[in-house]
């Protein structure tokens, strides 16, 4: 899922305070299960803000939805009917619904009320931690499942570096060292050879050095 | 001696070993500022006791005077060079012109590493690139040494003519693929290794046995890296805080044990010692002095280690 993590109320109070009505969007996919964006946070959120603006005496209406996907036209198109009454929308989405919407809404003002993090898990409640930087050409195929490419702190594709200390990176001991773990998964399966071949230069035009990317796939398209 | 030894490249430091000599190397890390002459004054210390000089790359990515510019100036005085240069900032463009421009100058040494992560250094929040990896630098400067090819495949004209060398640390986990990744160095291409400092040197000799076995040790000159201590507080620090190094208990006992006036002699004694037991052990082909910021005591090391005079290479 995409990650995400709450801005500072503050942060947020900066960017609505002159607003006299506010929708607040939450969305019902990876920011819901992330805990930063879902129904739940955006009640709470527009509590905090209620409370602020009664607390300046401001009369300021703040409207609660959440929205199935704020990725997707189709969802988006709910509140076409009704986003007039609002000067803002402060969207808990990710980076990407925030923009989707900004795009559908030309002359609304759109603001974030998450920080987007990363792709990544849920390791346990409260503890979110990245798989993938979504680089465009998977190679876990040859690394035993584990991606140097997210988990390495220097992205390095023939590693370990010399800073791989008892299973643990050299910028911070409790982040584990990538390649111990694909070694340590490369000897479970039984393919440590595998670790000596080389692994060639990548192709970074998949990732962000090709510039905004786009998949296209005709035998979907309608 | 004997010049007529079929080297690849000019190199000073390949000739030695090709010949059979044990090398000497040692290291000047450049200073925060624009004063070049530091930096010859570093080397006009050390010039007469080894073969060639590394000058780091922005080391612990704290930033200083270019390894390049450096090296330039050691050339300049008719010295050897090693470029130390790291993967961390600059991608394969850079890298690859890099590479030209110290090739511009004769610079016949590089050492191809991936570099401390930035969070160590003066820019912590700086972004880094890796691009390419320290396997694919090695990768890269062979290729445009031996084919006369950039990474894009284009010609190169007078291309590069660089002795290839790589990092090993024989101390960092995991260990069971320390010796597969020396092999893996050697298969990208590197065709010496200065290792990182030793003081565990039954876990060095270990390394160097099971390389040994495997029949590495003849695809590639390995010299033994030494750094002297200077203190017991030096010994724990490197103990302890410095990720990937291996400092025995009876090490840091045998320097806390004399008094703190003698602890640099007594620092300097260990690494003499190491040289002299690492010198009769197969495989070992030179050494690599790292003594951080305490230059004028490598010629001291080189002396008593046995080492010196150093060979005379012709052009």
């Amino acid at each position: 899922m995409i990650v995400a993590d709450k801005k500072p109320i503050e942060e947020i109070i900066e960017e609505v305070k002159d607003y006299t009505s506010i929708l607040i969007a939450g969305c019902n996919e990876c920011v819901t299960v992330c805990e930063a964006g879902g129904k739940k946070e955006v009640g709470v959120l527009a509590s905090a803000l209620r409370m602020y603006f009664m607390n300046q005496g401001k009369d300021v209406k703040i409207d609660e939805v959440t929205l199935e996907r704020q990725c997707d036209h189709e969802y988006l198109e709910e509140i076409r009917n009704n986003i007039d009454q609002y000067d803002a929308v402060l969207s808990l989405a990710c980076g990407v619904g925030v923009q989707f919407m900004a795009e559908k809404y030309f002359n609304k003002p759109i603001l974030p009320g998450v920080n987007t993090c990363f792709l990544g898990v849920t390791e346990e409640r409260g503890v979110w931690t990245e798989r993938c930087q979504a680089c465009g050409q998977c190679i876990l195929a040859s690394t035993g499942g584990i991606c140097p490419v997210s988990r390495c702190a220097k992205r390095l594709l023939n590693g370990p570096c010399g800073g791989s200390s008892s299973g643990k990176c050299e910028i911070n001991p409790d982040l584990d060292c990538a390649w111990q773990l694909i070694v340590d998964r490369l000897k479970e399966l039984d393919r440590l050879d595998d670790y000596e071949k080389l692994t060639p230069i990548k192709d970074w035009s998949t990732d962000r050095a090709g510039g905004p990317r786009k998949v296209v796939r005709e035998d979907v398209k309608l | 001696m004997s010049t007529a030894v079929n080297t690849n490249t000019p190199s000073k430091l390949e000739k030695i070993l090709a010949a059979g000599q044990l090398a000497v190397t040692s290291e000047c890390g450049p200073p925060r500022g624009s004063d070049g002459e530091a930096i010859a004054k570093k080397a006009e210390m050390i010039k007469d006791h080894v073969d060639a000089i590394n000058i780091t790359d922005n080391q612990t990515s704290v930033t200083r005077l270019c390894s390049l510019a450096a090296c330039i100036r050691l050339k300049l005085m008719g010295l050897e060079p090693v470029l130390q240069m790291v993967v961390r900032d600059r991608n394969r463009i850079a890298l690859q012109s890099d590479i030209l421009g110290a090739a511009s100058f004769d610079i016949h040494n590089i050492l191809c590493l991936s570099g401390d992560h930035q969070v160590f250094g003066d820019n912590s929040r700086g972004q880094n690139v890796f691009d390419i990896d320290s396997m694919q630098l090695i990768q890269t400067v062979r290729q445009m040494r031996d084919q006369g090819k950039f990474l894009g495949g284009d010609e190169i004209k007078r291309p590069p003519r660089m002795f290839v060398g790589a990092a090993a640390n024989p101390f960092a986990d995991p260990f069971e693929i320390r010796v597969p990744r020396l092999a893996k160095k050697i298969a990208a291409g590197a065709e010496f290794i200065q290792t990182q400092c030793i003081y565990n040197l039954d876990k060095f000799e270990l390394w160097l046995k099971q390389a040994g076995d495997r029949g590495l040790l003849d695809k590639v000159a390995i010299l033994a890296g030494l750094t002297p201590l200077k203190s017991a507080g030096m010994a724990k620090y490197m103990k302890n805080r410095v990720p990937g190094m291996d400092v025995p208990d009876e090490v840091v006992k045998r320097i806390s044990g004399v008094p703190k006036e003698k602890q640099a002699e007594e620092g300097i004694k260990i690494c003499v010692e190491s040289i002299q037991r690492l010198k009769e052990v197969e495989g070992v082909k030179g050494f690599h002095i790292m003594a951080i910021e305490w230059e004028e005591k490598v010629p001291e090391i080189v002396e008593q280690g046995g080492l010196y005079p150093r060979p005379a290479v012709g052009e």
